[in-house]
This record gives C-alpha cells, sequence and structure tokens, in this order.
C-alpha cells in the first residue's frame, strides 16, 4: 500500500503543481497521453497518411476565416452582395480573409477526397473501422450541406441559381416534393427568407455537427488504432510492455511528419490565395460577380467544381426523380463499403488485378464526371456521362462479386517499408 | 419469482416514461419544422392574383405580376388559335411533352380555356422578356411566323401558345403558371384547386 502510494507521489512529483491540480479535477495528462503521447500509430505510414490531419487543418482554417467573415458580412438580399464587395475593398485584409476562406472550401474538398481515397486504397473502412469510416461519410455529407449553403451566401448571380436549381431538385420528390422545396426555401423562390436561413445553418448549425463529427470519428480512429499501408492489424504484435512493436507514438514521430506536410500544403495553399483565388473560375465562378438577379438566368449553370462529379450523374438520367435519386445513391452508396468490400485482405498491396483494375476504373470515371459536370450537355458528353455513371455504380454493386473472387498475395507478419 | 414481477414493472415504466419523453421531444421539435415554412409576409407576397379579363378584347394582352415573376394573359382570336396547329413542325416541343406547365395546360392550345392564353412571360433562354408580334408574316420575322412572341435579347421566338421555335437558344417553351377561372371573367393565377 505505502509503495503504491510513494510511487504514484514521486509520478506526481514529476509534474508541475499546476499540471497536479488540474488531473486531480479533470483527465488532462490522461486524455493527453491516450490521444497523443501514447497514441501508437503504425510507423509505415505514407504521405497518404497527412490527408486527415490537413482536413483538420483546414477546419481551423475555414472556421478562424469564417468568424471575421461575418464580422462584416450582412446576410440579407438587398445588402449581402454589397457587404462582399466591401469586405473585398474596405475591410482591412477583408479580401485576404474572404479569399483565405473561399480557397478553403476548395481546399477542403481537395485533402477530404484524398483522405477517403487513401481508406479505399488501404481497406481502411474494414473491420474493426467501419464507424470511422460511416462517421467520416457523415462529414463529408455534412460538408456538401456546408459548402452548399455558404457558396448562397455572397449572393451573387451563380450562387442564386444554383441554389435554385439545387434545392428544387427536392422537388422530384413525389406527393411532398413541392411542399418540402418551399419548406427549404420559406418562400416559393429563393429568396432573402432563404438567405437567411441559410446563413444561420452555414455559420452555427453545420460547422456544430461538423467539429462534434470530427470528434468521434477521432474517437472512433483512437479506439480501434489507425491503419497502416500493409493493412496489419499492429495491436496483434504487442512487445512485453504491452506496446504494438510496429507502432510509434503519434507525437512526436507522426506529429514532425505531419508537419513538413502541413508547411507544403501552407505553401501551395497561399499560392492559390495569392495568385490564383479564382483558380479560372473553377473556385469561383465568373457568373458570381454580378449581383442575383431572379429575372436574368445565367447562360450555363455549373455548380462548383467538388459537387461536379454528382452533378455529371444527375444530368445523365433523362428523369428528374431517377436522376435525383442515382445522385443522393451516388453520394450514399461509399457508405456501404465496409459490407461491399469482401476481400480478406485490406490493402492494395496485396489485393488482386481484379479489385486494382477497378478501383481506377473507380478513380476516372470520377474524374471524367468530375469534367463533364462542368461542360454544357452536348450528345456527346450526355453519352459519356451514362458509361461513367454506369461504371461509378458498377465499382460499387458489383464489388461483393469481384472481392470475393479475386486473388490476393499472402500479408506478411510486420509492416514492410517500399514505396 | 416476485423479482421478476419487479422487474418487469420497473422495465414498463422505464418504457413508458421514455416514450412520454419522446413524444414530448417531437411535440417541442414541430415549432422549429414548422417556422421553417413560408412566413405569413412571404405567404401574402405569394398570394394568387386575381385578373379581370371581361374587358380583354380579343387581340389584347395584359401584364401582371405574381411572385415576381411576370404573367401574361393574352385573349387569343379565333384566327390566333386556328393558325396555331400550322407552327406544329417548326417547334422543338410542339406537344408540350416538357414539364413546362400544369397537366391541364398540356394540350394543343396551352391553356384552360382555348382564348386565354396563361404564361410566364419571361424567356426559357436567359430571362429576358420577349416583345409581343402578333403580327402574321412581318418583314423581319419572314413567312412562316403566324404571331407570337419575339425575343429581342437573343431571337428566341415563341408562337401564339408559348411553345419555342427550332433553332433559337431558348430550350423550352414559355412556363404556364398554376391558375384556374373563377367564373367566366376571373383569372385566378397561382391557384389550382377547385376548377369552375
Amino acid at each position: 500500500m505505502a509503495t503504491v502510494e510513494s510511487e504514484v507521489r514521486s509520478a506526481d512529483s514529476k509534474k508541475s503543481g499546476l499540471m497536479t491540480w488540474i488531473d486531480a479535477r479533470f483527465p488532462l495528462t490522461k486524455m493527453m497521453s491516450e490521444h497523443v503521447t501514447d497514441y501508437y500509430a503504425s510507423k509505415n505510414l505514407n504521405l497518404w497518411y497527412v490527408f486527415g490531419v490537413l482536413s483538420m487543418l483546414v477546419l481551423v482554417i475555414q472556421l478562424v476565416s469564417g468568424i471575421f467573415l461575418t464580422m462584416n458580412y450582412k446576410p440579407s438580399a438587398t445588402d449581402a452582395f454589397a457587404s462582399v464587395e466591401y469586405i473585398m475593398r474596405d475591410v482591412s485584409a477583408g479580401w485576404l480573409i474572404r479569399y483565405i476562406h473561399s480557397t478553403g472550401a476548395s481546399a477542403f474538398f481537395v485533402v477530404v477526397y484524398l483522405h477517403m481515397f487513401r481508406a479505399m486504397l488501404y481497406g481502411s473502412y474494414k473491420k474493426p473501422r467501419e464507424l470511422v469510416w460511416i462517421v467520416g461519410m457523415l462529414i463529408f455529407v455534412a460538408l456538401m450541406a456546408e459548402a452548399f449553403m455558404g457558396y448562397l451566401l455572397p449572393w451573387g448571380q451563380m450562387s442564386y441559381w444554383g441554389a435554385q436549381v439545387i434545392v428544387s431538385l427536392f422537388g422530384a420528390i413525389p406527393v411532398v416534393g413541392e411542399t418540402l422545396v418551399e419548406w427549404i426555401r420559406g418562400d416559393y423562390s429563393i429568396s432573402d427568407i432563404t438567405l437567411n436561413r441559410f446563413f444561420a445553418l452555414h455559420v452555427i448549425a453545420l460547422p456544430l455537427a461538423l467539429v462534434m463529427l470530427v470528434a468521434v470519428h477521432i474517437l472512433a480512429l483512437h479506439e480501434v488504432g489507425s491503419n497502416n499501408p500493409d493493412g496489419i492489424e499492429i495491436k496483434q504484435n504487442k512487445n512485453a510492455d504491452g506496446i504494438p512493436v510496429d507502432g510509434v507514438t503519434f507525437w512526436p514521430y507522426h506529429t514532425s511528419k505531419d508537419l513538413v506536410a502541413i508547411i507544403v500544403f501552407l505553401a501551395a495553399f497561399s499560392a492559390v490565395v495569392f495568385f490564383a483565388p479564382e483558380m479560372g473560375g473553377y473556385f469561383l465562378e465568373h457568373a458570381n460577380f454580378d449581383p442575383a438577379d431572379p429575372l436574368v438566368t445565367p447562360e450555363h449553370i455549373a455548380p462548383v467544381w467538388y459537387f461536379t462529379p454528382f452533378y455529371a450523374i444527375l444530368r445523365a438520367v433523362p428523369d428528374k426523380l431517377l436522376g435525383v435519386i442515382l445522385m443522393g445513391a451516388a453520394v450514399v452508396l461509399p457508405m456501404f463499403l465496409p459490407w461491399l468490400d469482401r476481400s480478406r485482405v485490406k490493402s492494395i498491396r496485396y489485393r488482386g488485378w481484379m479489385y486494382k483494375t477497378a478501383l481506377w476504373v473507380f478513380v476516372v470515371s470520377f474524374i471524367v464526371l468530375g469534367y463533364l459536370g462542368v461542360q454544357p450537355a452536348t450528345d456527346l458528353y450526355t453519352l459519356m456521362s451514362r458509361i461513367f455513371t454506369a461504371l461509378y455504380f458498377a465499382f460499387f454493386l458489383l464489388m461483393p462479386w469481384y472481392t470475393a473472387i479475386d486473388k490476393t498475395k499472402p500479408v506478411p507478419e510486420r509492416v514492410v517499408y517500399h514505396a | 419469482m416476485s423479482d421478476t414481477g419487479k422487474s418487469s414493472r420497473r422495465h414498463f415504466l422505464s418504457v413508458a416514461t421514455a416514450v412520454t419523453g419522446g413524444v414530448g421531444s417531437a411535440f417541442a421539435l414541430a415549432p422549429f419544422v414548422v417556422s421553417f415554412k413560408p412566413s405569413a409576409r412571404a405567404q401574402a407576397l405569394g398570394a394568387p392574383v386575381e385578373i379581370d379579363v371581361s374587358s380583354l378584347q380579343p387581340g389584347e394582352m395584359v401584364r401582371v405580376e405574381w411572385r415576381g415573376k411576370p404573367v401574361w394573359v393574352l385573349h387569343r382570336t379565333e384566327a390566333m388559335i386556328e393558325r396555331l396547329p400550322e407552327n406544329d413542325g417548326l417547334l422543338r416541343d410542339p406537344n408540350s411533352e416538357q414539364d413546362q406547365q400544369p397537366e391541364y395546360a398540356a394540350n394543343g392550345t396551352r391553356s384552360r380555356k382555348g382564348e386565354y392564353l396563361v404564361v410566364v412571360g419571361s424567356c426559357t433562354h436567359l430571362g429576358c422578356a420577349p416583345l409581343a408580334r402578333f403580327e402574321v408574316q412581318p418583314a423581319d420575322l419572314g413567312s412562316d411566323w403566324h404571331g407570337g412572341f419575339y425575343c429581342p435579347c437573343h431571337g428566341s421566338k415563341f408562337d401564339l401558345a408559348g411553345r419555342v421555335y427550332k433553332g433559337v437558344p431558348a430550350p423550352l417553351n414559355l412556363a404556364v403558371p398554376p391558375y384556374r377561372f373563377v367564373g367566366d371573367n376571373r383569372i385566378l393565377v397561382g391557384a389550382e384547386e377547385g376548377v369552375a
């Protein structure tokens, strides 16, 4: 008894008086140990594993820049466009804060798409990480809603007509469709009322949901442990001290690697913010430099690039309701990956040619659909978007079959280093 | 075995409490859900518009505003209606197959009553306001022209049923808003129920 007490006391003596005081009231040291200093992740994590941290970084960038934008932005149909111009011209560094926020929106999708692709490369969604994946997909859906509502706020032509088109999609739902559309808009067309509520959702409701979902995502991840490029469960190979032999702690090993990625990312991010904030009309569309006009439709309505793969799927279907259903399915289907994938192995390193081919087909389909989504719907493009929509769905729907019969290589006992 | 009785009673009470709380929460949610509906002001601004057409002579047109959109009511003459089928071959969607009108207007005259055309007067290309060009075969519009609407912005052409011509930028026929007749001479734009 006395020995235990003295051990505790000696451990305490290493801590400062303040930390001892806090730890007696809040599990600060315990939390830091669990999630940072003693959280073991595989020592062979590669470049693909930086996009989670980068997503968190962009979330923080968006929260901070967003808070400062709200200080000068006015969410009303008469004032919104002018207040954005005011931020751009009259507020000190206002242009910079706005470009950080608008570039951050696109950067968010860049890193999140790469983060999701990493999971598909190395089977990170497979047992026991199903919940990590599902929560991640919920974050993705919340992020899409957040981005869509944010895009209405500048009240430019594309804001207005993009919202008009997307909201009217709900009208395709039988029976309740039109009522639902009126309920979402709070009016008979996109109006001041819609702008005001989208503002509320964009700055309070969805960011709150996002932050909470990110916390759940990380808690679930730290419960099961991070995957690695070999898809080996490092917890199954522990030394006498109960430490995974293939693991190194998050702090300082993974954080120092992540810091390199953060610096490179911020350099690229700054380059866009300072030299190409509109990104040739892909990050900020040209039509949005005209104020919203309910009586004049822009010549060509296209969503921002990160929605275009799904928009192309919507347009590929001649029937409006079926198009909406397929677009929704395209977003939701990845959620079922943990159960669609029947492979014995996780990582692409040990999978056979079938999954490798299928994943390439999926990547090409996604990129081509993304391209088609910004193009006008000509006959050729419509045909192409139908073909690639079919391939997109085939990747998921045929997965239980091709992953089950695909030949796999034996997975080694320990993680390996190779490119 | 009295334990079992006790625990099932406990279980019942727990479930009953949870259900009551759940129902209460659902009711508490209601005000927030209904607050999303169009407000009284939005409803008032979007209310149906009544148009008296008793003084509208054949060949005359009135413009009214409904929900921020210009709505045209044209009193078509007998001759105007008779010439409509002659345009069919020149039109992109002569049979109103695209979803640009309520079901009761998906007919040859795109209207409830042939003599009255009710359409949203905003070009389906970029929303400009087309001009009324009711004359037949004018010099600038050619011998195919049987009267219609001509958009000065990009040259889109519509016939006297608001049907779009082929080979013009506008992709769709002019939209027909929901409307109904109140008596013989009054048109209520924005209300469908209770066909008179």
